[in-house]
């Protein structure tokens, strides 16, 4: 059976593999477990910067703090990690200093849903010309698995030993509330309709949020006694239902119960700057200095 | 113009440039502290300022909003204090010089955020128009309660820059010196206003642009690959910079980091940045005085003040030197760095320091940390809400010169 071994050198592994153009490889080995979907997530979006067809030193991203949040120190991009909350206030003003950039922000639920939830509902009010991938564990991966946001009512989380009784935010919901102008949800068994979507987004222009479901088999997984990885993969194989366009209040989430994913909302809207500039043209004519050129001086 | 003039770094000269004049309103104004706090940034070269309002700070952000369609650039009225104090950071990294103003309550909210811009040396200007506290206090009255805060408010070792304006015309100066110093030294800089120092108006000129010395911020000039986002020499602390956008690809963390800018969780990465950035400013708090000093030579008696306080102080010196008293004042302007060599010097020959301020006992620690016992040094707190009476700092003077 010798003969099914790979035999290569370590650092031939997975030279081929189309992602590696796009990250930092000295930064590798990645922190995430066994299983875990945020790699998956970050396979789709390299796939998706990669078709985008975007000058990749015109593309910034940038995380908050968590598990999520490690993803822009792993792409060879400009790349902020910020602190807990905060991606997209920071992505704001970078967006804003230099329009000619594409602004990603990438984290995860309990980041950008509970102690960032403000600025989440604020950025897509203003259509802040960002795209946001939310990937979503349902938990509070790096310190431990405590209940969040997302947390289905039933499963155990260190904070919810008896269960969670809360009711859980359902994000497309929110985000298209909001005002967002493309909001999607998929699966990490959905690659090839997230990285679709990722390639969206990057072209959209306007707030855009991505909710990627993705397994914890460590803690989520485990404590509530879902299996691994590949189970929680299977679970989104067996249960989710692809319905585009769908009305994004029936898209809410129970445990372990049906998934609806696909594109829910795909609309135009002035951006942020976009309203700027249109209304100081509008109200103060020529004196108004035009902002936003595209090479970047005002 | 003296009052811009900067505190040197070596190898500034090169970067050092005239203020553009779209944001200069040159001529004489009569216009109140926070009106002036807002012309110094235009003047700077500010161009990016995130708000949210707060008395008695507000009216920055209102004349900024006002003011900025003309000179090109952005304001944005962020969700709260922790947004605004992270969007300018985006903003400086997107390549624009940036502000945010707030007031007490706003700085609380913000403390993350200043570790954030030490950590990632990420040139910023902060102004406190400081007001009665603790908590919501006395939103409309003034207090210079917040200088511990600034010091020592978010967690970790770090250091800033801090500015004192006593004056409207001090107000638009040490703005426009506040972005000269955040540049050269990539730390956040204060500026720390009071209520009254904020609302008070009085004549400000501003010269012409050709006169107001701006400092460009450090590009570098490597190329991407040969560039480290914090890459230092010993010669020279302070990193050279770059724009998201350009090519280089950076990586910037709050996390312990190397000169990459990668996460480096070990006690020496720890060792290694704690103390380089720290060392930024202590091992050149040399280069960062600035106290005014007046009559200090041959005084009995020097009161030691800052920002409005030092204006009721020298109506009380006055009135004491009338009565014979020798006694001198040393304003701080700068009040952080604290300028401890030189408190050490006045207390050889002084028999007394005051220290005045609206707070129940702040600067006058460093006072005494600085002299350790050589000369007396008598606090004299207040609570705020009004500025001291006269009298009181008149009475003090005559008391510690007797």
């Amino acid at each position: 059976m010798s003969q099914d071994l790979d035999t290569r050198p370590e650092a031939d592994l997975g030279m081929d593999n189309e992602a590696l153009a796009f990250l930092r490889q000295d930064r590798i080995p990645h922190i995430w477990c066994p299983g875990c979907g945020i790699g998956t997530t970050v396979n789709c979006f390299c796939r998706a910067l990669g078709d985008s067809g975007l000058d990749l030193d015109r593309v910034a991203i940038v995380s908050g703090i968590g598990c999520t949040g490690r993803t822009a120190g792993y792409l060879n991009l400009d790349s902020f990690h910020t602190t807990h909350g905060r991606a997209i206030p920071f992505a704001t003003g970078l967006k804003l200093a230099n329009p000619g950039l594409k602004v990603v922000v990438y984290s995860g639920d309990g980041d950008l849903s509970a102690i960032g939830g403000n600025h989440l509902m604020h950025a897509a009010r203003r259509n802040m010309d960002l795209m946001v991938v939310c990937v979503n564990n349902f938990t509070y991966g790096m310190t431990g698995g405590q209940v969040a946001p997302t947390t289905p009512t039933g499963p155990t989380q260190t904070t919810m030993p008896y269960g969670n009784f809360e009711s859980p935010f359902n994000l497309p919901f929110l985000a298209d509330a909001c005002g967002a102008v493309y909001v999607a949800r998929w699966t990490v068994y959905h690659v090839r309709q997230l990285a679709k979507a990722m390639r969206e987004g990057l072209q959209k222009k306007g707030f855009v949020f991505i909710e990627a479901l993705s397994p914890c088999p460590t803690l989520y997984s485990r404590r509530n006694r879902l299996g691994d990885g590949v189970d929680q993969v299977k679970y989104y194989k067996e249960r989710s239902q692809v319905r585009n366009g769908a009305d994004t209040k029936e898209v809410g989430l129970t445990f372990q119960g049906d998934i609806v994913v696909g594109k829910f909302v795909d609309r135009e809207r002035p951006t942020w700057m976009e309203a700027m500039n249109s209304h100081f043209s509008k109200v103060l004519g020529e004196t108004f200095h035009p902002y936003g050129a595209p090479d970047g001086k005002d | 113009m003296e009052g811009c003039r900067i505190a040197g770094r070596p190898g500034l000269t090169e970067d050092t440039l005239q203020a553009d004049p779209r944001g200069v309103l040159t001529g004489v104004h009569f216009i109140d502290g926070d009106h002036a706090v807002c012309e110094g940034a235009l003047a700077a070269g500010c161009r990016f300022v995130a708000g949210y309002p707060i008395t008695p700070s507000t009216e920055i952000v209102e004349r900024f909003a006002a003011r900025i369609p003309q000179v090109g650039g952005i304001f944005i009225q962020m969700e709260d204090e922790l947004a605004a104090s992270m969007a300018i950071q985006g903003a400086a990294w997107g390549g624009r010089k940036v502000m945010n103003v707030t007031s007490g309550p706003g700085l609380s909210l913000m403390m993350e955020h200043l570790g954030y811009a030490f950590m990632t040396e990420t040139p910023c200007v902060w102004v406190d128009v400081q007001r009665g506290g603790p908590s919501t206090g006395l939103p409309t009255a003034p207090a210079q309660a917040d200088m511990m805060q600034i010091r020592w408010g978010s967690h970790g070792d770090f250091e800033v820059i801090a500015l004192a304006p006593h004056s409207p015309q001090e107000c638009f100066d040490l703005t426009v010196r506040a972005f000269n110093l955040a540049e050269a030294w990539r730390v956040p800089v204060f500026l720390m206003l009071d209520e009254v120092v904020g609302h008070m108006t009085e004549r400000v000129d501003i010269p012409a642009a050709e006169v107001i010395e701006v400092v460009e911020r450090k590009w570098t000039r490597k190329r991407p690959g040969e560039y480290k986002v914090y890459g230092t020499t010993p010669e020279d602390p302070v990193p050279e910079m770059i724009k998201a956008g350009d090519g280089y690809r950076v990586h910037v963390t709050g996390l312990t980091h190397d000169e990459k800018g990668y996460p480096d969780l070990t006690p020496g990465a720890q060792a290694r940045l704690g103390r380089r950035l720290v060392d930024k400013i202590r091992t050149h708090a040399d280069r960062l005085v600035d106290i005014r000093e007046d009559g200090v030579e041959g005084a009995d008696v020097v009161v030691v003040s800052f920002g409005i306080t030092s204006r009721v102080a020298h109506a009380a010196i006055e009135a004491a030197r009338a009565r014979g008293a020798k006694v001198g004042s040393a304003r701080l302007v700068i009040a952080w760095p604290f300028p401890a060599a030189r408190m050490r010097e006045i207390a050889r020959t002084a028999k007394a320091i005051i220290v005045p301020e609206l707070n129940l006992g702040q600067m006058v620690l460093e006072v005494e940390r600085a002299v350790a016992g050589a000369t007396r040094v008598i606090g004299l707190p207040h609570a705020g809400g009004t500025v001291h009476e006269v009298e009181t700092i008149l009475d003090a003077i005559l008391e510690a010169s007797r």
